[in-house]
């Protein structure tokens, strides 16, 4: 069926790529490091999915993504770089004075070439026009997000009923959308409308653009918000546990709309959820999150046969229906904890089943899991496993020494 | 907590504790205006056996909770009985029914809401303690610090308020609340939905331990269907305030009678990428409990449904059009309509449901429909342009539609232990739905 099609689809070029993201919210009990150095890559067409428990950091990093982080949360390093010629373009043109020339430059010349309110960076001109560049999220100010939203990247969010606007009819919701982003108003805008419910699978649309978000089921909402979305066409849509509220049967249809629609507009899309088997069908590429690190990246099928990380194991074995012989489900004992800190040590140590000695000392860094595996990282101290633990451990107390000095200067 | 329990394999004494019979549970507005009433649960035939699971699983708004809470009467029933050991509870009243309530507890879906935030976690464990004056105050006291203790808590969490708790401690406290009474039967309204997986994985262990030590009968309402095959012994597929199919679990997850539960089993996601298991994706969404079809309930989305005998030829994909096409026009005829449209339908002007040709176009533009049928949709659509929509639904049922849409089909026996399910195609006349389901949805590839 449509679901098996998107693997077998060779990935185009990077779309976004998240650098060493720091997020962190400053309350005046604490300071919550929500995203604690998070990396990941995705490519166009492609599916990346974010797995993890509540309060591991999956929602928080979707929003550094978006620039919706605000007071008192604040991005506090990294960089969020998002590529698309037509959004960089038009950004260039309105901020010229922010628009770095990076343009054959080595990564040491570009510290220098870059000032401190830069935020689009073009490494090829064509003519007087960017061909190619990137966009920093993080650094874009409020008066440029707009553009970058929407048209760039798009967000829906787990419960459709509060991101509808319940005095307005849907249509006038969409309508807005195609206003504010594509200029379209009025009978163009109806009739844009109508097609865009239509291609979510909305049966007579024509008549459901005049009703109101109550009038519709949650499926129907969920597919509404999907509709509003795509309305200005993004590169990028970001998916924040779009299913979790929805019944089964309205699950796979939706699931089933995504995936037709990335196959339909060569959409990428980062995948958010805490729900295995979901995952299991629409992602390429997983990455799973603990405590605000990534501590396992790999392809989805790689991530259910072997899973690495002793965190990754124990999600894995919890699923109920995984062990159809044993009355008792596997647990892993213990809470998620809350990183105040700067990681010094793996923060699931105190949870895991294979802990020793360093894990309390060390803190283990993403690397691949054997010589063999360039697809496949986990940030433990057990891995590569191809050498020897000690060898093993020294290899992460380096970089992490190493990332810890880059961070100082 | 003990290491010793241990499951037994069969748990369940086949003593029947709780009894339903054609149980009705209707919601209405009481209004001088009122509609139609929300048939929430409509004709629920079930037993319980004293110390088994029975899952009850279901779409949201399938009248699955409000069944769980008319069976300990948190909401009174329109008709039927409900017998718990041998008597009917829906009869009682005052303080029979106080006492009566000791026996029949319920856990709430939402542990953030079903506490309250004033109350300590003591309390709140206590209360209902208080309300049945058990006791001595003191004696209560001790009672809640075991309870914490049953439940994995410590005994220095009785001061302590439920924020200072995460998810999953706090549907702790939720489950000693209802144990207080040492009840036989506990209604779990989802218990483990709105927690983690690795945080349900305890819960779960935690209601097995509860169950043998106890000796407790557990109506486990769901919408997981993984954790329903996990925990229960028995399960009720509901749907549309139907008991659709009811069986052993493992044979009922293992080969499903029941067209719905053949789509229900289909739409999980499989926690593996390999899979390549095929789905039956259902279309559209459950009708309104309001306005039930009638005929089965499931008709009007079931993928098996029996075609009248000349049209069981027809190409699937028209077939599914008209399927759509009946789908829009009862949609519509449900959609309330403003007083000025009313009043335009009135002098014969323009409404906004009179563009037929439209809707004919984007429904059948692109497949081919023989002449037979579209003589029957032009005589449809003739219904349409005089705004008769009554009238173009019945001749649709008329032409397409068969005995799933007339008769309410009856709960067959389908297996040696006793599951039945409700479909006509359990008939001698028809194809099984699990041998049509092999030729059609499975045998495609």
């Amino acid at each position: 069926m449509s679901m098996q099609s998107p693997r077998e689809r060779t990935a185009g070029e990077t779309v976004l790529s998240v650098e060493n993201l720091r997020t962190a919210f400053f309350t005046d009990k604490e300071t919550i490091r929500a995203v604690d150095g998070v990396s990941f890559d995705v490519r166009e067409g492609e599916t990346v999915g974010i797995v993890g428990e509540s309060g591991s950091g999956k929602s928080v990093t979707a929003r550094s993504i978006m620039g919706l982080i605000k007071s008192p949360g604040r991005v506090l390093d990294g960089a969020v770089n998002f590529r698309d010629r037509d959004v960089l373009s038009q950004l260039v043109d309105s901020n010229r004075k922010r628009t770095a020339d990076v343009a054959g430059l080595s990564d040491t010349e570009r510290a220098n070439a870059v000032d401190e309110d830069d935020f689009a960076f073009v490494e090829e001109w064509d003519g007087d026009e960017p061909a190619d560049g990137y966009i920093d999220v993080t650094r874009v100010p409020d008066s440029a997000l707009r553009t970058l939203r929407g048209n760039g990247i798009a967000m829906i969010f787990q419960d459709p009923l509060s991101s509808l606007n319940p005095v307005y009819t849907v249509g006038n919701q969409i309508k807005e959308a195609l206003r504010l982003h594509q200029g379209l108003r009025g009978q163009a805008a109806t009739e844009e409308a109508i097609n865009l419910l239509e291609a979510v699978s909305i049966p007579d649309a024509k008549r459901r653009i005049t009703e109101y978000p109550h009038q519709f089921s949650g499926g129907m909402r969920q597919r509404a918000v999907i509709a509003m979305a795509l309305a200005c066409e993004p590169k990028l849509l970001i998916c924040d546990e779009p299913t979790t509220a929805l019944d089964v049967t309205i699950q796979a249809q939706i699931l089933e709309l995504l995936s037709d629609i990335q196959e339909e507009r060569g959409l990428s899309i980062v995948f958010i959820t805490h729900d295995m088997g979901v995952m299991a069908e629409i992602a390429d590429r997983l990455n799973v999150m603990y405590a605000g690190e990534i501590v396992e990246t790999a392809p989805v099928e790689e991530v259910f046969a072997n899973p690495k990380h002793p965190y990754t194991q124990g999600l894995l074995e919890s699923i109920p229906g995984r062990h159809p012989g044993e009355d008792r489900l596997r647990t892993i004992e213990g809470d998620v904890p809350t990183p105040n800190e700067p990681a010094t040590d793996c923060r699931f140590a105190p949870r895991c089943p294979e802990a020793f000695a360093e894990c309390e000392s060390v803190h283990p860094v993403s690397v691949p899991v054997n010589e063999g595996a360039s697809d496949h990282t986990a940030a433990c101290l057990l891995y590569p496993d191809d050498q020897s633990r000690e060898s093993a451990v020294e290899t992460h107390r380096r970089r992490g020494e190493d990332s810890e000095e880059a961070l100082n200067e | 907590m003990s290491e010793t329990i241990q499951r037994e394999t069969e748990v369940s004494s086949g003593e029947t504790l709780v009894d339903v019979e054609n149980l009705k549970t209707y919601y209405e507005d009481g209004g001088l205006l009122s509609d139609e009433p929300v048939k929430a649960v409509d004709d629920v035939t079930l037993h319980i056996e004293r110390g088994e699971t029975l899952g009850l699983v279901g779409e949201s708004g399938c009248g699955k909770t409000t069944l769980g809470r008319t069976l300990v009467q948190l909401e009174s029933a329109t008709a039927g009985t409900v017998e718990f050991d041998g008597t009917d509870v829906t009869k009682l009243s005052g303080s029979e029914l106080k006492n009566w309530r000791r026996n029949a507890q319920i856990v709430f879906q939402d542990p953030e809401s079903s506490l309250n935030d004033r109350m300590t976690v003591g309390e709140i464990i206590r209360e209902p303690l208080d309300v049945h004056d058990w006791k001595s105050p003191r004696e209560r006291r001790q009672r809640v610090r075991e309870l914490l203790e049953t439940v994995g808590l410590r005994e220095e969490h009785y001061y302590r308020y439920p924020h200072q708790f995460s998810g999953g401690q706090r549907q702790r406290v939720g489950i000693a609340r209802a144990l207080a009474l040492s009840p036989e039967f506990i209604v779990l309204d989802e218990p483990v939905s709105a927690l983690d997986v690795s945080v349900q994985a305890k819960i779960l262990n935690l209601l097995e331990e509860l169950q043998n030590e106890f000796g407790l009968t557990y109506l486990f309402i769901a919408h997981d269907l993984s954790v329903v095959r996990h925990i229960c012994d028995r399960v009720a597929v509901m749907y549309l305030g139907n008991i659709m199919e009811v069986g052993p679990a493992e044979e009922l997850f293992a080969d499903p009678a029941n067209p719905y539960t053949h789509a229900l089993l289909s739409a999980i996601p499989e926690a593996d990428p390999q899979s390549d298991k095929e789905r039956i994706t259902l279309r559209g969404t459950p009708p309104s409990p309001r306005d039930p079809p009638t005929g089965c309930p499931f008709s009007t989305r079931c993928p098996a449904k029996i075609r009248p005998e000349k049209y069981r030829d027809t190409d699937d994909e028209l077939w599914e059009r008209i399927e759509v096409f009946r789908e829009v026009l009862r949609e519509r005829d449900r959609a309330e309509r403003s007083l000025s449209e009313r009043a335009r339908a009135l002098i014969g002007m323009d409404t906004r449901f009179s563009d037929v040709d439209e809707m004919h176009e984007e429904l059948f533009g692109d497949v081919a429909v023989p002449p037979s049928i579209q003589e029957q949709l032009d005589a449809v659509e003739e219904h349409l342009r005089d705004n008769d929509e009554a009238g173009a639904i019945d001749l649709l049922r008329e032409e397409f539609g068969s005995e799933c849409d007339t008769e309410t089909p009856a709960h067959h026996e389908v297996s040696a232990a006793g599951r039945t399910s409700l479909c006509h195609r359990h008939k001698d006349e028809h194809e099984e739905p699990a041998e049509f389901f092999t030729h059609t949805v499975f045998g495609e590839q």
